[in-house]
Protein backbone atom coordinates (compact mmCIF):
# COMPACT_ATOMS: atom_id res chain seq x y z
CA UNK A 1 0.00 0.00 0.00
CA UNK A 2 1.32 3.42 -0.85
CA UNK A 3 0.35 7.05 -0.98
CA UNK A 4 -1.57 9.09 1.54
CA UNK A 5 -4.92 7.81 0.30
CA UNK A 6 -5.71 4.19 0.81
CA UNK A 7 -9.09 3.72 -0.73
CA UNK A 8 -8.34 0.03 -1.19
CA UNK A 9 -9.27 -0.23 2.47
CA UNK A 10 -12.82 -0.72 1.26
CA UNK A 11 -11.78 -3.89 -0.54
CA UNK A 12 -10.41 -5.46 2.63
CA UNK A 13 -12.53 -8.14 4.16
CA UNK A 14 -13.74 -7.46 7.69
CA UNK A 15 -14.84 -11.00 8.47
CA UNK A 16 -12.82 -12.96 5.93
CA UNK A 17 -15.75 -13.04 3.57
CA UNK A 18 -17.36 -9.63 3.03
CA UNK A 19 -15.63 -6.39 2.12
CA UNK A 20 -15.93 -3.09 3.97
CA UNK A 21 -17.56 -1.76 0.81
CA UNK A 22 -20.42 -4.20 1.10
CA UNK A 23 -20.74 -3.34 4.80
CA UNK A 24 -20.82 0.36 3.87
CA UNK A 25 -23.61 -0.23 1.38
CA UNK A 26 -25.66 -2.24 3.85
CA UNK A 27 -25.11 0.54 6.42
CA UNK A 28 -26.42 3.04 3.90
CA UNK A 29 -29.47 0.85 3.45
CA UNK A 30 -30.03 0.85 7.23
CA UNK A 31 -29.73 4.64 7.37
CA UNK A 32 -32.29 5.06 4.60
CA UNK A 33 -34.60 2.48 6.12
CA UNK A 34 -34.51 4.07 9.57
CA UNK A 35 -34.92 7.56 8.14
CA UNK A 36 -37.73 6.79 5.70
CA UNK A 37 -39.72 4.64 8.14
CA UNK A 38 -39.35 7.30 10.83
CA UNK A 39 -40.42 9.93 8.30
CA UNK A 40 -43.58 7.97 7.59
CA UNK A 41 -44.36 7.74 11.33
CA UNK A 42 -43.54 11.42 11.80
CA UNK A 43 -45.70 12.58 8.88
CA UNK A 44 -48.76 10.63 10.04
CA UNK A 45 -48.46 11.43 13.75
CA UNK A 46 -47.22 14.99 13.17
CA UNK A 47 -50.12 15.77 10.81
CA UNK A 48 -52.69 14.39 13.25
CA UNK A 49 -51.20 16.32 16.17
CA UNK A 50 -50.88 19.48 14.07
CA UNK A 51 -54.49 19.21 12.93
CA UNK A 52 -55.63 18.57 16.51
CA UNK A 53 -53.99 21.81 17.58
CA UNK A 54 -56.10 23.82 15.11
CA UNK A 55 -59.50 22.32 15.97
CA UNK A 56 -62.06 24.22 18.06
CA UNK A 57 -61.97 21.40 20.65
CA UNK A 58 -60.03 22.67 23.63
CA UNK A 59 -59.03 19.28 25.01
CA UNK A 60 -57.67 18.23 21.62
CA UNK A 61 -55.67 21.44 21.36
CA UNK A 62 -54.21 20.93 24.83
CA UNK A 63 -53.41 17.31 24.09
CA UNK A 64 -51.62 18.34 20.90
CA UNK A 65 -49.68 21.08 22.67
CA UNK A 66 -48.64 18.68 25.43
CA UNK A 67 -47.50 16.09 22.87
CA UNK A 68 -45.43 18.66 21.02
CA UNK A 69 -43.78 20.09 24.14
CA UNK A 70 -43.02 16.63 25.50
CA UNK A 71 -41.31 15.28 22.40
CA UNK A 72 -39.60 18.52 21.50
CA UNK A 73 -37.92 19.24 24.81
CA UNK A 74 -36.10 15.97 25.44
CA UNK A 75 -32.88 15.37 23.48
CA UNK A 76 -33.32 12.82 20.71
CA UNK A 77 -30.56 10.64 22.11
CA UNK A 78 -32.31 10.39 25.49
CA UNK A 79 -35.57 9.52 23.74
CA UNK A 80 -33.80 6.78 21.79
CA UNK A 81 -32.47 5.31 25.06
CA UNK A 82 -35.94 5.44 26.60
CA UNK A 83 -37.53 3.64 23.66
CA UNK A 84 -34.76 1.10 23.35
CA UNK A 85 -34.11 0.26 27.03
CA UNK A 86 -36.89 1.62 29.23
CA UNK A 87 -40.04 0.82 27.24
CA UNK A 88 -39.32 -2.90 26.68
CA UNK A 89 -38.53 -3.19 30.40
CA UNK A 90 -41.83 -1.53 31.29
CA UNK A 91 -43.93 -3.49 28.78
CA UNK A 92 -42.44 -6.97 28.37
CA UNK A 93 -44.59 -7.52 25.29
CA UNK A 94 -42.36 -4.99 23.50
CA UNK A 95 -39.32 -7.18 24.02
CA UNK A 96 -40.32 -9.11 20.93
CA UNK A 97 -40.20 -5.92 18.84
CA UNK A 98 -36.89 -5.53 17.00
CA UNK A 99 -34.69 -2.71 18.27
CA UNK A 100 -34.72 -1.17 14.82
CA UNK A 101 -38.45 -0.46 15.14
CA UNK A 102 -38.03 1.11 18.56
CA UNK A 103 -35.50 3.54 17.08
CA UNK A 104 -37.88 4.27 14.20
CA UNK A 105 -40.59 5.22 16.69
CA UNK A 106 -38.18 7.28 18.78
CA UNK A 107 -37.04 9.26 15.75
CA UNK A 108 -40.56 9.39 14.29
CA UNK A 109 -42.25 10.71 17.45
CA UNK A 110 -39.44 13.21 18.05
CA UNK A 111 -39.85 14.54 14.51
CA UNK A 112 -43.65 14.46 14.79
CA UNK A 113 -43.39 17.31 17.31
CA UNK A 114 -41.53 19.43 14.77
CA UNK A 115 -43.91 18.48 11.97
CA UNK A 116 -46.96 19.27 14.09
CA UNK A 117 -45.60 22.81 14.45
CA UNK A 118 -45.30 23.12 10.68
CA UNK A 119 -48.73 21.63 10.02
CA UNK A 120 -50.35 23.90 12.59
CA UNK A 121 -48.65 26.96 11.07
CA UNK A 122 -49.65 25.82 7.57
CA UNK A 123 -53.32 25.52 8.49
CA UNK A 124 -53.25 28.82 10.33
CA UNK A 125 -51.89 30.71 7.34
CA UNK A 126 -55.13 29.95 5.49
CA UNK A 127 -57.75 32.69 5.84
CA UNK A 128 -60.26 31.78 8.60
CA UNK A 129 -63.01 32.56 6.11
CA UNK A 130 -62.23 29.28 4.33
CA UNK A 131 -63.04 27.26 7.42
CA UNK A 132 -66.28 29.19 7.95
CA UNK A 133 -67.21 28.90 4.28
CA UNK A 134 -66.81 25.13 4.52
CA UNK A 135 -68.90 24.91 7.66
CA UNK A 136 -71.52 27.31 6.26
CA UNK A 137 -71.92 25.04 3.23
CA UNK A 138 -72.96 22.32 5.62
CA UNK A 139 -69.73 20.34 5.61
CA UNK A 140 -68.90 18.69 8.91
CA UNK A 141 -65.65 19.67 10.62
CA UNK A 142 -63.77 16.59 9.34
CA UNK A 143 -65.12 17.27 5.85
CA UNK A 144 -63.99 20.90 6.04
CA UNK A 145 -60.49 19.68 6.87
CA UNK A 146 -60.56 16.95 4.23
CA UNK A 147 -61.88 19.00 1.30
CA UNK A 148 -61.06 22.63 2.11
CA UNK A 149 -58.21 23.18 4.54
CA UNK A 150 -55.80 20.26 4.19
CA UNK A 151 -55.46 20.21 0.38
CA UNK A 152 -54.25 23.81 0.50
CA UNK A 153 -52.26 23.56 3.71
CA UNK A 154 -50.23 20.57 2.55
CA UNK A 155 -49.24 22.30 -0.65
CA UNK A 156 -47.90 25.22 1.34
CA UNK A 157 -46.15 22.71 3.59
CA UNK A 158 -44.05 20.94 0.96
CA UNK A 159 -40.92 23.10 1.42
CA UNK A 160 -40.77 22.94 5.25
CA UNK A 161 -41.60 19.23 5.18
CA UNK A 162 -38.79 18.73 2.69
CA UNK A 163 -36.31 20.22 5.08
CA UNK A 164 -37.71 17.98 7.83
CA UNK A 165 -37.14 14.98 5.55
CA UNK A 166 -33.54 16.05 5.03
CA UNK A 167 -33.10 16.62 8.77
CA UNK A 168 -34.44 13.17 9.61
CA UNK A 169 -31.70 11.55 7.49
CA UNK A 170 -29.13 13.45 9.52
CA UNK A 171 -30.89 12.70 12.81
CA UNK A 172 -31.03 8.99 12.03
CA UNK A 173 -27.32 9.00 12.88
CA UNK A 174 -28.17 8.86 16.61
CA UNK A 175 -29.20 5.23 16.05
CA UNK A 176 -25.49 4.41 16.42
CA UNK A 177 -25.95 4.77 20.19
CA UNK A 178 -28.08 1.62 20.36
CA UNK A 179 -25.94 -0.28 17.83
CA UNK A 180 -28.19 -0.11 14.79
CA UNK A 181 -25.70 -0.95 11.99
CA UNK A 182 -26.28 2.32 10.09
CA UNK A 183 -23.74 4.69 8.53
CA UNK A 184 -22.47 6.38 11.69
CA UNK A 185 -22.09 3.06 13.46
CA UNK A 186 -20.18 1.79 10.42
CA UNK A 187 -17.98 4.90 10.47
CA UNK A 188 -17.04 4.36 14.11
CA UNK A 189 -16.37 0.65 13.81
CA UNK A 190 -14.59 0.66 10.46
CA UNK A 191 -12.43 3.58 11.63
CA UNK A 192 -11.40 1.60 14.68
CA UNK A 193 -10.68 -1.61 12.79
CA UNK A 194 -8.87 -0.21 9.76
CA UNK A 195 -7.32 2.99 11.20
CA UNK A 196 -8.21 4.61 7.87
CA UNK A 197 -10.54 7.13 9.48
CA UNK A 198 -10.33 9.80 6.81
CA UNK A 199 -11.29 7.49 3.95
CA UNK A 200 -14.06 5.87 5.98
CA UNK A 201 -15.51 9.18 7.21
CA UNK A 202 -15.30 10.72 3.73
CA UNK A 203 -17.26 7.86 2.22
CA UNK A 204 -19.90 8.01 4.95
CA UNK A 205 -20.20 11.79 4.75
CA UNK A 206 -20.57 11.58 0.98
CA UNK A 207 -23.43 9.08 1.34
CA UNK A 208 -25.21 11.38 3.81
CA UNK A 209 -24.80 14.20 1.27
CA UNK A 210 -26.17 12.09 -1.56
CA UNK A 211 -29.14 10.95 0.52
CA UNK A 212 -30.15 14.46 1.58
CA UNK A 213 -29.56 15.86 -1.89
CA UNK A 214 -31.70 13.19 -3.51
CA UNK A 215 -34.55 13.79 -1.07
CA UNK A 216 -34.29 17.53 -1.73
CA UNK A 217 -34.48 16.92 -5.49
CA UNK A 218 -37.45 14.54 -5.20
CA UNK A 219 -39.28 17.08 -3.07
CA UNK A 220 -38.67 19.78 -5.70
CA UNK A 221 -40.43 17.60 -8.26
CA UNK A 222 -43.34 17.03 -5.87
CA UNK A 223 -43.53 20.74 -5.16
CA UNK A 224 -43.65 21.66 -8.83
CA UNK A 225 -46.42 19.12 -9.43
CA UNK A 226 -48.53 20.35 -6.51
CA UNK A 227 -48.05 24.09 -6.76
CA UNK A 228 -51.24 26.12 -6.48
CA UNK A 229 -51.70 28.27 -9.58
CA UNK A 230 -51.88 31.94 -8.76
CA UNK A 231 -49.86 31.66 -5.54
CA UNK A 232 -46.39 33.19 -5.30
CA UNK A 233 -44.07 30.92 -7.27
CA UNK A 234 -46.98 29.08 -8.86
CA UNK A 235 -48.15 29.10 -12.44
CA UNK A 236 -49.86 32.31 -13.52
CA UNK B 1 -41.52 -3.72 36.22
CA UNK B 2 -40.63 -2.25 39.58
CA UNK B 3 -39.23 1.21 39.40
CA UNK B 4 -37.02 2.00 42.33
CA UNK B 5 -35.86 5.55 42.70
CA UNK B 6 -34.63 5.15 46.27
CA UNK B 7 -31.00 5.18 45.18
CA UNK B 8 -31.32 8.81 44.12
CA UNK B 9 -29.82 11.17 46.67
CA UNK B 10 -27.66 14.25 46.81
CA UNK B 11 -24.56 12.11 46.63
CA UNK B 12 -25.47 11.18 43.05
CA UNK B 13 -26.05 14.79 42.16
CA UNK B 14 -22.70 15.96 43.53
CA UNK B 15 -20.71 12.90 42.43
CA UNK B 16 -22.01 12.39 38.92
CA UNK B 17 -24.35 15.10 37.72
CA UNK B 18 -22.81 18.43 38.69
CA UNK B 19 -19.67 17.81 36.66
CA UNK B 20 -21.69 16.74 33.60
CA UNK B 21 -24.22 19.55 33.91
CA UNK B 22 -21.46 22.11 34.21
CA UNK B 23 -19.81 20.81 31.03
CA UNK B 24 -23.12 20.76 29.14
CA UNK B 25 -23.77 24.38 30.14
CA UNK B 26 -20.20 25.45 29.39
CA UNK B 27 -20.36 23.81 26.00
CA UNK B 28 -23.70 25.50 25.29
CA UNK B 29 -22.60 28.98 26.37
CA UNK B 30 -19.17 28.90 24.71
CA UNK B 31 -20.49 27.61 21.42
CA UNK B 32 -23.42 30.02 21.53
CA UNK B 33 -21.11 33.02 21.98
CA UNK B 34 -18.39 31.75 19.64
CA UNK B 35 -20.94 30.48 17.15
CA UNK B 36 -22.84 33.76 17.08
CA UNK B 37 -19.60 35.68 16.58
CA UNK B 38 -18.31 33.48 13.74
CA UNK B 39 -21.86 33.19 12.41
CA UNK B 40 -22.19 36.98 12.21
CA UNK B 41 -18.93 37.22 10.28
CA UNK B 42 -20.15 34.44 7.95
CA UNK B 43 -23.46 36.22 7.45
CA UNK B 44 -21.68 39.45 6.51
CA UNK B 45 -19.44 37.48 4.12
CA UNK B 46 -22.47 35.75 2.64
CA UNK B 47 -24.03 39.14 1.89
CA UNK B 48 -20.81 40.57 0.45
CA UNK B 49 -20.95 41.86 -3.11
CA UNK B 50 -17.63 40.16 -3.83
CA UNK B 51 -18.57 36.79 -5.23
CA UNK B 52 -15.73 34.68 -3.90
CA UNK B 53 -16.22 35.94 -0.35
CA UNK B 54 -19.91 35.09 -0.39
CA UNK B 55 -19.09 31.76 -2.03
CA UNK B 56 -16.68 30.80 0.77
CA UNK B 57 -19.35 31.56 3.38
CA UNK B 58 -22.01 29.70 1.42
CA UNK B 59 -19.85 26.59 1.13
CA UNK B 60 -19.05 26.71 4.86
CA UNK B 61 -22.69 27.07 5.89
CA UNK B 62 -24.11 24.54 3.44
CA UNK B 63 -21.45 21.94 4.21
CA UNK B 64 -22.02 21.94 7.95
CA UNK B 65 -25.77 22.08 7.56
CA UNK B 66 -25.83 18.95 5.44
CA UNK B 67 -23.67 16.69 7.65
CA UNK B 68 -25.08 15.03 10.77
CA UNK B 69 -23.67 16.62 13.91
CA UNK B 70 -22.49 13.23 15.18
CA UNK B 71 -20.34 12.84 12.07
CA UNK B 72 -18.94 16.35 12.52
CA UNK B 73 -18.04 15.49 16.12
CA UNK B 74 -16.30 12.33 14.93
CA UNK B 75 -14.50 14.19 12.12
CA UNK B 76 -13.05 16.82 14.45
CA UNK B 77 -12.08 14.22 17.03
CA UNK B 78 -10.18 12.40 14.28
CA UNK B 79 -8.71 15.40 12.45
CA UNK B 80 -7.59 17.77 15.23
CA UNK B 81 -4.94 15.37 16.62
CA UNK B 82 -3.89 14.50 13.03
CA UNK B 83 -3.31 18.15 12.18
CA UNK B 84 -1.81 19.35 15.45
CA UNK B 85 0.11 16.15 16.16
CA UNK B 86 -1.13 16.12 19.76
CA UNK B 87 -3.91 14.19 21.43
CA UNK B 88 -6.81 16.32 22.50
CA UNK B 89 -9.37 15.66 25.22
CA UNK B 90 -12.90 14.83 24.18
CA UNK B 91 -14.27 17.88 26.03
CA UNK B 92 -12.01 20.42 24.30
CA UNK B 93 -12.53 18.73 20.94
CA UNK B 94 -16.30 18.90 21.46
CA UNK B 95 -16.14 22.60 22.35
CA UNK B 96 -14.25 23.42 19.16
CA UNK B 97 -16.59 21.25 17.09
CA UNK B 98 -19.77 22.79 18.47
CA UNK B 99 -18.49 26.36 18.02
CA UNK B 100 -17.54 25.74 14.40
CA UNK B 101 -20.68 23.71 13.66
CA UNK B 102 -23.22 25.98 15.33
CA UNK B 103 -21.68 28.99 13.56
CA UNK B 104 -23.25 27.67 10.35
CA UNK B 105 -26.72 27.69 11.93
CA UNK B 106 -26.28 31.05 13.67
CA UNK B 107 -25.00 32.45 10.35
CA UNK B 108 -28.32 31.73 8.65
CA UNK B 109 -30.21 33.42 11.48
CA UNK B 110 -27.93 36.47 11.41
CA UNK B 111 -28.21 36.67 7.64
CA UNK B 112 -31.98 36.89 7.94
CA UNK B 113 -31.49 39.46 10.71
CA UNK B 114 -29.23 41.68 8.64
CA UNK B 115 -31.56 41.39 5.68
CA UNK B 116 -34.47 42.48 7.85
CA UNK B 117 -32.87 45.91 8.30
CA UNK B 118 -33.94 48.37 5.59
CA UNK B 119 -31.22 49.20 3.09
CA UNK B 120 -31.71 52.91 3.76
CA UNK B 121 -30.11 52.54 7.18
CA UNK B 122 -26.84 51.46 5.61
CA UNK B 123 -27.08 54.38 3.17
CA UNK B 124 -27.84 56.75 6.03
CA UNK B 125 -24.76 55.49 7.84
CA UNK B 126 -22.56 56.06 4.79
CA UNK B 127 -24.15 59.50 4.31
CA UNK B 128 -23.04 60.67 7.75
CA UNK B 129 -19.53 59.51 6.92
CA UNK B 130 -19.37 56.09 8.57
CA UNK B 131 -17.23 53.30 7.15
CA UNK B 132 -18.71 49.86 6.34
CA UNK B 133 -17.44 48.49 9.65
CA UNK B 134 -18.94 51.37 11.60
CA UNK B 135 -22.28 51.09 9.79
CA UNK B 136 -22.43 47.39 10.59
CA UNK B 137 -21.22 47.65 14.17
CA UNK B 138 -23.17 50.72 15.21
CA UNK B 139 -26.31 50.65 13.07
CA UNK B 140 -27.18 47.34 11.45
CA UNK B 141 -25.88 44.60 13.79
CA UNK B 142 -27.40 45.93 17.04
CA UNK B 143 -30.83 45.96 15.42
CA UNK B 144 -30.31 42.63 13.67
CA UNK B 145 -29.25 41.02 16.95
CA UNK B 146 -32.28 42.39 18.73
CA UNK B 147 -34.68 41.27 16.02
CA UNK B 148 -33.16 37.81 15.91
CA UNK B 149 -32.65 37.30 19.65
CA UNK B 150 -35.62 34.91 20.00
CA UNK B 151 -34.41 32.78 17.08
CA UNK B 152 -30.83 32.80 18.35
CA UNK B 153 -32.04 31.63 21.75
CA UNK B 154 -34.33 28.98 20.25
CA UNK B 155 -31.30 27.68 18.38
CA UNK B 156 -29.44 27.68 21.69
CA UNK B 157 -32.10 25.45 23.29
CA UNK B 158 -31.59 23.04 20.37
CA UNK B 159 -27.85 23.39 20.90
CA UNK B 160 -28.26 22.45 24.56
CA UNK B 161 -30.16 19.31 23.55
CA UNK B 162 -27.51 18.50 20.96
CA UNK B 163 -24.72 18.62 23.54
CA UNK B 164 -25.89 15.12 24.53
CA UNK B 165 -24.38 13.89 21.25
CA UNK B 166 -20.85 14.22 22.64
CA UNK B 167 -21.75 10.70 23.79
CA UNK B 168 -20.17 9.64 20.49
CA UNK B 169 -16.67 10.54 21.69
CA UNK B 170 -17.24 9.81 25.36
CA UNK B 171 -17.04 13.38 26.68
CA UNK B 172 -18.43 13.80 30.20
CA UNK B 173 -21.66 15.76 29.84
CA UNK B 174 -24.95 15.65 31.72
CA UNK B 175 -26.15 12.52 29.91
CA UNK B 176 -22.85 10.77 30.56
CA UNK B 177 -23.16 11.65 34.25
CA UNK B 178 -26.59 10.05 34.33
CA UNK B 179 -25.36 7.02 32.47
CA UNK B 180 -22.44 6.37 34.79
CA UNK B 181 -24.67 6.83 37.83
CA UNK B 182 -27.20 4.42 36.34
CA UNK B 183 -24.54 1.81 35.70
CA UNK B 184 -23.00 2.18 39.15
CA UNK B 185 -26.30 1.62 40.91
CA UNK B 186 -27.50 -0.89 38.34
CA UNK B 187 -30.60 1.23 37.76
CA UNK B 188 -30.16 2.31 34.11
CA UNK B 189 -33.87 2.61 33.31
CA UNK B 190 -34.80 4.81 36.24
CA UNK B 191 -31.77 6.93 35.49
CA UNK B 192 -32.74 7.46 31.85
CA UNK B 193 -36.21 8.46 33.02
CA UNK B 194 -34.80 10.99 35.46
CA UNK B 195 -32.44 12.25 32.73
CA UNK B 196 -35.43 12.82 30.45
CA UNK B 197 -37.26 14.74 33.18
CA UNK B 198 -34.22 16.91 33.92
CA UNK B 199 -33.57 17.70 30.25
CA UNK B 200 -37.26 18.41 29.77
CA UNK B 201 -37.36 20.79 32.73
CA UNK B 202 -34.32 22.71 31.49
CA UNK B 203 -35.39 22.90 27.83
CA UNK B 204 -39.04 23.63 28.56
CA UNK B 205 -38.01 26.31 31.05
CA UNK B 206 -35.66 27.93 28.56
CA UNK B 207 -38.22 27.83 25.72
CA UNK B 208 -40.84 29.42 27.98
CA UNK B 209 -38.43 32.24 28.80
CA UNK B 210 -37.67 32.69 25.10
CA UNK B 211 -41.39 32.88 24.28
CA UNK B 212 -41.92 35.57 26.94
CA UNK B 213 -38.94 37.50 25.64
CA UNK B 214 -40.26 37.26 22.11
CA UNK B 215 -43.41 39.14 23.11
CA UNK B 216 -41.48 41.69 25.11
CA UNK B 217 -38.80 42.77 22.67
CA UNK B 218 -40.83 42.79 19.48
CA UNK B 219 -39.66 45.97 17.70
CA UNK B 220 -42.46 48.36 16.87
CA UNK B 221 -41.88 49.93 13.48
Amino acid sequence: MSGPWQWQVFLQKYDGEHTYLSWLMSAWGWTLMVALSALAVALVVGSLVGIARTTPMRWLVLLGEAWTELFRNIPLLVQVFLWYYALPAALPILQAVPGFLMVVFALGFYTSARISEQVKAGIQTLPTGQRYAGLALGLTLPQTYRYVLLPRAFRILVPPLTSEAMTIVKNSSVAFAVSIPELTMFAMQAQEETSRGVEVYLAVTALYFISSFTIGRLAMVVERKLRVPGMVGGKA
Amino acid sequence: MNLDFSYLDWGIVSNFLVKGLRFSFELTVISMLGGTFIGTLLAMMRLSSRRWISLVAAVYVDTFRSIPLVMVILWFFLLIPMLTGRAMGAELSATITFTVFEAAYYAEIMRAGIQSIPRGQMAAGYAVGMSYTQCMRLVVLPQALRNMLPLLLTQTVILFQDTSLVYAIGAYDLLKGFEIAGKNFNRPIETYLVAAVVYFAICFGLSTVVRRLQKKIRIVR
